[in-house]
């Protein structure tokens, strides 16, 4: 679908990834916020394993998730299967595949960078995603390419930072994941002021109290989702009406 | 801590079995596939759905019947939710919830 066209079209694209850059920024100041707090506090935790800031730098860049890398910090010890740490990955980031499913349309209009976007597709950034439509005169494909790379610059440089000052000063930073809670309140609020219908929320929060109760808090995420799945589809009839209102059909070509 | 090389390999495992997680529903609808109509749907309430589960995620570990009887995340978690309806500042909100989160773990709840 990517036409490279002559040097002309060239120019086109750069200026078109600074122009997205620029535009995505303000939007990614939430996760900006939240990322330096919880990317310092996975450094910290690394850095009480042995680990130099440089280890924490190469899990952020390859890696990239905020509980899977709190969870995989316990795996570097020694004689820890492989097995039960590719298990434990996939079980804490099964979530991950529900909102592949709610991208699989929009990223497939995109060239091959959107595996880029697949890659970086953490709670935060799908969050972000999700809930910002396109501004006027961007391209939608550099703008979510610009969020992306743009919250994954934040998660690298806060687990850094942490990792480092582990490294130097004795850090208390017991409590610190609560960014990520205050991440997600925030959101939530941002998008409860934002949408008419706010039932997808409660879905979504009494769901998910409902089977912390029943599953507890280590199983409750994949029966959370397929509860929410199961009742999304079956109110369909009462909430498609408010769900085609958080439309973001802004893809012309430029 | 492992050596060098088997910590490679761990970070390698990591990685791909969450890239495995992320590019599942890719691999299932490839380019060029049709997207069934109810996933396009599910598609679009389950965003806001997931952010609610998310909040109540981060609080899953939360001791409620124990002490502390989750009043730490309670107050933080009130406070963010007040600030953020006042102030709507996302820096103020999440920076004091945290720090705030912290005092009460470390030297008020300990």
């Amino acid at each position: 679908m990517t036409v490279f066209g002559p040097i002309v079209a060239g120019a086109d694209e750069t200026s078109g990834y600074k122009e997205a850059f620029r535009k995505a920024f303000p939007y990614t100041v939430p996760v900006l916020t939240g990322y330096l707090f919880i990317g310092l506090a996975f450094g910290v935790m690394f850095a009480d394993q042995g680990y130099s800031f440089l280890w924490a730098i190469l899990v952020s860049t390859v890696v990239y998730a905020g509980s899977g890398q709190y969870l995989a910090v316990n795996f570097f010890v020694p004689g820890f299967s492989l097995l039960q740490a590719a298990f434990l990955t996939l079980m804490v980031n099964v979530r991950h595949v529900f909102y592949g499913l709610s991208l699989v349309d929009r990223f497939n209009k995109f060239g091959k960078k959107r595996w880029y976007l697949i890659f970086g597709m953490t709670d935060e950034t799908y969050s972000l995603i999700c809930t910002t439509n396109v501004p006027e005169g961007v391209d939608e494909e550099k703008f979510l390419l610009a969020i992306t790379a743009l919250d994954q610059l934040y998660w690298i440089a806060g687990s850094a930072i942490g990792a480092l000052a582990a490294s130097i000063v004795d850090f208390n930073s017991q409590g610190i994941e609560f960014a990520m809670t205050a991440l997600f309140i925030v959101l939530f609020i941002e998008l409860w002021y934002r949408r008419g219908n706010r039932t997808p929320e409660l879905i979504g929060v009494v769901a998910a109290l409902v089977c912390l109760l029943v599953f507890g808090a280590d199983n409750f995420v994949l029966p959370t989702m397929l509860t929410i799945v199961a009742i999304v589809l079956i109110a369909r009839k009462r909430l498609d009406a408010s769900a085609g209102r958080s439309g973001k059909e802004a893809d012309e070509d430029a | 801590m492992l050596d060098p090389v088997q910590s490679l390999v761990m970070i390698a495992v990591v990685a791909v079995a969450t890239f495995a997680t992320r590019a599942a529903s890719f691999l299932l609808f490839p380019k060029g596939k049709e997207v069934p109509d109810s996933v396009k749907y599910v598609g679009m309430v389950l965003p806001p759905a997931v952010i609610g589960m998310l909040v109540v995620y981060c609080l899953r570990s939360t001791s409620v019947l124990t002490y502390p009887y989750g009043i730490p995340e309670l107050i933080a978690s009130l406070t963010v939710v007040a600030l953020h309806v006042w102030k709507r500042n996302i820096f103020l909100s999440i920076g004091v919830g945290t720090v705030l989160y912290m005092a009460l773990v470390q030297f008020v709840f300990v």
